[in-house]
């Protein structure tokens, strides 16, 4: 009852299994036999897709520039070992569709030497502006899974004045361990990267967040943030999704980002563990972002583990090092299980969002057989954006999707926890993704009508102008017709006549 | 002389008959009602018939007379059909219109002769060509009134489904218990 009162109160969240402990306990796999081929996607991250600035047969070396970003929201893409491009073309995309899209392949030579890179002894002398652009340069993006290009945040950070820097080292996705071994492991790595954000955003404190279900990484990250003022690191409930940035930040600063807003604006942004230990790889060493901690696990994985993967390793080549049991089987999911795609079939490549890769056997799938809603209310209570998933689901069944955008179809996040705790097994979350993209869709289909309409007024436009312009032209041709036969009826030479005849004759002919 | 006296009273001619369509148009005007107006601002204006009537014109008049169903135009879709409903008042049952699928226009080019007939037509500018080039659609600017279809002499337009990629890729719709009961009743029959 006292909780009721209580400020810091989570909102909705489930408890799935965590199954963290098949990989938590094992440390990241560092000698990942290098592949053959890497592909690797020109969009890895949200905005623009990169421009690639190589050729086909081009010799490039490990964290080498292939493509530029583009545009303000964008992020470049480094070679993630040395060796030969073998093609710049459309591949299966690392997606629920599988639908090609632009990739790089690259031939490795087995090399994997590393392009000479300046290093920086003190980044602390460097402006808050260079450090973005660094962390620009090297292709960083939020590797929580959101994949948003994290100079434009550090910028907008900067710009908006914060004064908390949130890390998110929730990880409350089951399954996934690769940001928990990350942080028992590289410590004091991510702090670094933590005070150089700190530094690029102009901002004096961070709170590095971190699930009770985490202990050791909890202990690590304290022991090596205690002589740092500015970091505290703190534990937090483990509650599924307790690392959605808006629950996050409820959690930890009582305040609530309004609807349609952006953390910003309330003085708060927030960045993921790994992204930390991107951006001191980056700023410190100069490497580009080219390689992450993929977790690998699911029922059907015999040896499951944590490995840092170059960027652009066949999923395929993932399982087979793990052992998969290829007939157990069931779903191949990239990321958790909660919120991730389930992918058609795996040859396809990580990317800087592969935070996992699961291969789940059907026991541990959930039961699809659909009953009739018994109105129980278990998705309202577990909706950590506060909505109503079964009136919702009802509206989008019969295809009202203004009456579901109307009660917030737009404010939930996919997490999935209604689907999770619905006793009758309701798709509910698929409806939501569907809607969102049937709303998505019918917006550009507004924006089809609005350019139609354009372009249509244009052509119309266009029709009336040279029609004036052929008019106004004939008028003169009939003056100038007119004043001539007025001189040759003045005009007695015949042949002169004659002549003038002829040539108004092939004019016309000309016309 | 006789080629002044020919260009004068043609002159004359269309100059009086301008005239007269200028009065005509001033004083034999017919007042829409402002509905009307309202339906055709939504229609998309192309005068593609894909409804039946001639033009968005006449739809929007018989939509405006309730001899129309809010869900008449094709190119418009579920979106252009919920703003129809919401204008007239009517009730909406989307939930058995299919979306109708969209398709666009696209040249081959082994039987293009570059005759400009299909871009003359185009409604929207989506062709583009020039005599004797292949020519080519902007699949983003057409809207599949298949105009160009019945004026090229050699069938070289055909239409297409638009080409699903990942920007335009979209989760379907569950599939619902009832609907699997549907479909397993007609397995039975």
């Amino acid at each position: 009852m006292l909780s009721f009162f209580n400020p810091l109160r989570i909102r909705g969240g489930v408890h799935p299994e965590a199954h963290k402990t098949a990989t938590a306990n094992l440390p990241i796999v560092t000698d990942f036999p290098l592949p053959k081929k890497l592909y690797i996607p020109l969009q890895q991250h949200v905005g623009k897709p990169a421009e690639p600035l190589i050729r086909v047969g081009d010799k490039v070396l490990k964290g080498q520039l292939l493509a530029y970003s583009q545009g303000m929201i964008s992020a470049p893409v480094h070679a993630p070992s040395s060796g030969t491009i073998l093609d710049v073309n459309d591949y299966p995309a690392p997606h629920p569709s599988a639908l090609p899209i632009r990739m790089i392949v690259l031939e490795t030579d087995g090399q994997d030497t590393w392009m000479l890179a300046p290093t920086v002894n003190d980044p602390f002398q460097l402006t808050p502006e260079d450090i973005s652009l660094r962390v620009g340069a090297a292709g960083i993006v939020g590797l929580g899974g959101a994949t948003f290009p994290t100079a434009v945040k550090l910028n907008m950070g900067r710009e908006a004045h914060i004064d908390l820097l949130i890390i998110n080292g929730s990880e409350c996705e089951p399954y996934l361990s690769c940001d928990d071994r990350q942080m028992q492991e590289r410590a004091e790595h991510i702090i670094d990267g933590v005070r150089i954000m700190l530094h690029s955003m102009t901002t004096t404190n961070a709170v590095v967040a971190i699930e009770d279900n985490k202990p050791l990484a909890f202990l690590a990250m304290q022991k090596a943030a205690q002589s740092f003022a500015a970091i505290t690191v703190m534990q937090i409930p483990t509650r599924y999704p307790m690392g959605w940035d808006r629950q996050l930040i409820k959690y930890l600063t009582g305040k609530e980002v309004p609807v349609g807003s952006r953390s910003s604006e309330i003085g708060v942004t927030i960045h993921n563990v790994s992204t930390a230990l991107a951006v001191h790889k980056a700023i410190r060493y100069g490497q580009p972002l080219v390689s992450r901690v993929v977790t690998v696990s699911g029922g059907a994985i015999l040896r499951p583990l944590n490995i840092e993967v170059p960027l652009g390793t066949l999923i395929a080549e993932l399982f087979t090092f793990c052992e998969v049991k290829t007939d157990a089987v069931a779903r191949i999911i990239m990321g958790g299980p909660m919120m991730g795609d389930a992918l058609p079939h795996v040859n396809l490549p990580t990317v800087k969002a592969t935070s996992g890769v699961l291969a789940l056997t059907q026991s541990e799938l959930k039961n699809t057989e659909e009953h009739p809603c018994i109105r129980c209310a278990s998705c309202i209570s577990v909706c950590p954006a506060g909505l109503r998933p079964l009136d919702m689901a009802n509206n989008i069944r019969m295809n009202q999707l203004d009456a579901a955008v109307d009660i917030g179809l737009k404010d939930c996040i996919s997490c999935g926890c209604c689907s999770y705790i619905c006793p009758s097994n309701i798709p509910l979350v698929q409806y939501f993704k569907y809607a969102a993209g049937e709303v998505a869709a019918r917006q550009q289909a507004q924006h089809k009508s609005e350019q139609t309409k354009r372009l249509i007024d244009a052509r119309a436009a266009r029709f009336k102008r040279i029609a004036d312009q052929q008019a106004a032209e004939e008028q003169v041709r009939l003056a100038a017709k007119a004043a001539r036969s007025h001189q040759l009826t003045t005009d007695s030479d015949t042949s002169t006549i004659l002549g003038s005849r002829l040539a108004q004759q092939s004019e016309v002919d000309a016309h | 002389m006789y080629v002044l006296a020919a260009i004068v009273s043609l002159t004359l001619l269309g100059l009086l008959l301008g005239f007269l369509l200028g009065l005509a148009g001033k004083y034999l005007k017919v007042e829409s009602s402002p509905l009307l107006d309202a339906i055709e601002a939504l229609l998309p204006g192309s005068q593609c018939g894909q409804c039946g009537f001639i033009g968005c014109k006449p739809a929007a008049e018989a939509l405006a007379n309730g001899n129309a169903p809010a869900t008449i135009c094709p190119p418009g879709g579920s979106a252009l059909a919920e703003q129809l409903a919401l204008l007239l008042g009517l009730d909406l049952d989307l939930s058995d219109v299919k979306e109708p699928e969209l398709l666009v226009a696209r040249v081959s080019e082994a039987t293009c002769t570059g005759c400009t007939r299909c871009f003359k037509v185009c409604p929207t500018d989506a062709i583009v060509g020039a005599p004797k080039q292949i020519h080519a659609v902007v699949a983003d600017a057409c809207i599949g009134c298949k105009k160009c279809i019945d004026v090229c002499p050699t069938e070289c337009l055909q239409m297409h489904a638009i080409e699903v990629t990942l920007r335009n890729w979209r989760w379907t719709k569950p599939v619902t218990a009832k609907a699997e009961v549907n479909t397993m009743g007609e397995a039975l029959c």
